[in-house]
């Protein structure tokens, strides 16, 4: 599905990613825990195309082909999904309006025909039921106004529309109480399947109760200083990053921006 | 002292041969009195501040001649295509500024026609016509005031609440050589009534024409009106509008002016808030392409304590269009506790459209709380990866965020017909599919 080859990445002339290899089979579930500032959300960022991100050596291949070579909306149309960290508010365009935009970008892109309203208003009503999603949000605005649980929600209910092959969740676990946390899970475990791989990343282990990863792997300065089953990511619970050879950096860790 | 001079020669010829006519008393008055006003004043140059980037030149230079009621030659068959979104409820329909009896609906108790007003009731037009919208400072009022003839006019008594908008259409034919016409609305609400009214200005596309108009808006004590504007003239139209409110206590009102036609538009909306406990909300959305310029100006008075303004204007500016907002609050020396928020955001799509945008707060009073802001900048391209990363192309996404911008102004309008009508405008300038079945944002 997914084989990253020595990533190296930069953000403002600053190296973040320093030589990441990961593979990631059809089906399964990897987590990616790291401390702030570890190159996180870099990765998300490069995987799904942001131009913030210059990739200065390595290689990406998404089920055989050059992902570095698409730009963001070909990587969409070949099936990978991003669950943003902080989900873009876009006030005058609704919910309805933007995923009938995008999934019919991405069934034209798999040569399927485009949905019409009635096909896509069966669709929408469908899969925010999987995802008990309130079905008056989805007239509203893209997040505007949303909660941050309402936002995260919005997410998980966009890659149940787009049915992506790859699903990369950018700590869709901050800000969330237990109970969102619990229906977000949820909703992302209803969409596992054989066929579909999913790529946490996140700061705590809690969100991996839930969502139950094959693969741990612990991410500190760039690089993957350790990788194993789940039972690594309740071993960083214990220990803290600290073991993993992680320095608290002096004074305010800044992070880039990736909404 | 009358100054002639050669520009306005035309609105001299009319204006004398509207004086052989038999008219009302007031409204001989009124024309006698803003025409000196008018020839004293002259149309205003650059050097007037409060016209500094908005040339009247190509406006002065035309010999607009004054607009007849006839409606001949081809233009005649768009007439029902202009009146879409209009079919339900009262309506009254101003061709060139005359009343069209024939395409209006009114009950002819509370809405119709001001010349029947100042016929049955001629008391009660005189305690208001022209007594709001002043013809003293402001030459294009002063012109309106001069070739006052008809309108329209809406009395809502006291407590009524009408609860189906009252459209009211402004329709430019010409017979071909460019004309003017000078519409006139009324607007009267007495104290507890509650309305919806929305003025609607259009003509046939690719005419050349000018509409001066003058609405005036009166709440009593306690009432509400939701006003709406759509300006759709021509593209080579001209438009000069004031809309002057005038707010008893406790009155609630809001406007929102979508300006997308014309090629030299110049709005004022002012509002005085003259009595405590008064809510105002002035909202806009200017679109302009090609060599378009859209002037949008607002002035809101808080005379008296405990009242609040909300304003927000948006435009959104391509090719070599030029926008201009000016927004002016003077909170007087009794307006304690005024709560007043102006904000103006444009979007640039081209590098070679420019807004000249100015916030003007003038504050006589101590313990008020005002804000204002303006913001000038192209898409955000955070937003435009959001949209990229969900399989939208760029160029697309890039049309979405336009709309989304713009819709932000159009999807606050109550009216649904209205809003849906205006949706589908939007959609189809940014070459956006139209959302079937319903609106693109419920």
């Amino acid at each position: 599905m997914l084989t990253i080859f020595n990533l190296h990445a930069k953000v403002d002339g600053k190296d973040i990613l320093k030589g990441i290899n990961l593979k990631v089979n059809p089906g399964e579930v990897h987590a990616i825990m790291g401390p702030n500032g570890s190159g996180k959300s870099t990765l998300a960022g490069v995987l799904a195309g942001r131009e913030l991100y210059e990739v200065t050596e390595g290689d990406i291949l998404f089920e055989g082909k050059d992902l570095l070579d698409m730009d963001p909306e070909k990587r969409a149309r070949e099936g990978i999904f991003l669950a943003f960290q902080h989900p873009v508010e876009i006030p005058g365009v609704s919910n309805k309006y933007f995923l009938r935009a995008s999934l019919n970008a991405i069934r034209k892109h798999r040569g399927q025909p485009e949905l019409d309203a009635m096909e896509f208003l069966k669709l929408l009503k469908e899969k925010a039921k999987v995802i008990h999603i309130d079905p008056t949000l989805l007239d509203r605005p893209v997040n505007a106004g949303f909660s941050g649980g309402e936002k995260k929600r919005n997410e998980i209910f966009q890659m149940a529309m787009l049915e992506p092959k790859l699903a990369v969740l950018d700590e869709t676990d901050s800000g969330l109480d237990i109970d969102a946390l619990r229906i977000v899970s949820d909703g992302v475990n209803a969409l596992r399947s054989k066929e579909r791989s999913v790529v946490v990343i996140t700061h705590h282990q809690r969100i991996l109760n839930y969502l139950v990863p094959d693969k741990v792997h612990v991410l500190v300065n760039g690089r993957f200083v350790k990788s194993g089953g789940k039972e690594l990511a309740l071993e960083l619970e214990e220990k803290g990053y600290k073991e993993f050879g992680y320095v608290e950096p002096k004074g305010k860790v800044t992070q880039p921006v990736l909404s | 002292m009358i100054d002639v001079r050669e520009e306005y020669d035309t609105y001299l010829t009319d204006y004398a041969t509207l004086e052989q006519e038999d008219a009302p008393a007031l409204l001989t008055r009124l024309r006698k009195a803003a025409m000196d006003r008018f020839t004293e004043l002259g149309f205003p140059t650059l050097r007037n501040e409060e016209w500094r980037f908005t040339s009247l030149a190509p406006l002065t230079k035309v010999p607009f001649r004054l607009a007849g009621p006839e409606r001949q030659g081809p233009r005649v068959r768009s007439l029902d295509r202009l009146l879409a979104g209009t079919e339900h409820g009262q309506r009254i329909v101003l061709v060139n500024g005359h009343f069209a009896a024939d395409l209006s609906r009114t009950d002819g108790i509370h809405v119709g026609s001001l010349a029947t007003f100042l016929k049955e009731r001629p008391e009660w037009v005189e305690q208001h016509l022209a007594r709001y919208a002043g013809y003293d400072k402001y030459p294009f009022n002063a012109l309106n005031t001069a070739f006052l003839r008809d309108g329209a006019c809406i009395h809502i008594p006291q407590g009524k609440t009408l609860d189906e908008p009252i459209h009211l259409v402004y329709v430019s034919l010409t017979a071909g050589e460019p004309t003017v016409s000078h519409p006139r609305a009324l607007i009267v609400a007495e104290p507890g009534s509650r309305a919806t009214v929305v003025e609607s200005y259009v003509g046939p596309e690719g005419d050349v024409y000018f509409t001066n108009t003058v609405t005036e808006i009166v709440l009593g004590e306690d009432a509400g009106i939701d006003h709406y504007k759509v300006q759709r003239e021509s593209t080579e139209a001209f438009h000069i509008a004031t809309l002057q409110i005038h707010m008893q206590r406790a009155a609630r009102f809001s406007s929102h002016l979508v300006s997308l036609g014309g090629s030299l538009v110049r709005n004022e909306a002012n509002s005085v808030l003259d009595a405590e406990g008064c809510e105002c909300t002035l909202n806009g959305l200017a679109m302009a392409n090609d060599r378009q310029l859209v002037d949008n100006h607002t002035r809101i008075d808080h005379a008296k304590a405990h009242c609040s303004s909300h304003e927000l204007y948006k435009q959104v500016l391509n090719g070599h269009a030029r926008g201009v907002f000016n927004g002016k609050i003077f909170v007087h020396a009794d307006a304690q506790k005024t709560d007043a928020k102006q904000t103006n955001q444009t979007l640039l799509l081209s590098n070679d459209a420019v807004i000249d945008t100015k916030p003007q707060l003038e504050i006589f009073a101590d313990d008020v709380k005002c804000t204002h802001g303006a913001t000038v900048g192209q898409l955000d391209e955070t937003a435009i990866f959001y949209l990229r990363s969900r399989g939208i192309g760029s160029d697309e996404a890039r049309s979405l965020l336009t709309f989304a911008f713009a819709n932000d102004i159009v999807e606050r309008i109550k009216v649904r017909p209205i809003r849906a009508q205006l949706e589908e405008v939007l959609l189809a300038s940014q070459g956006l599919p139209r959302e079937e079945g319903g609106e693109a944002v419920a």
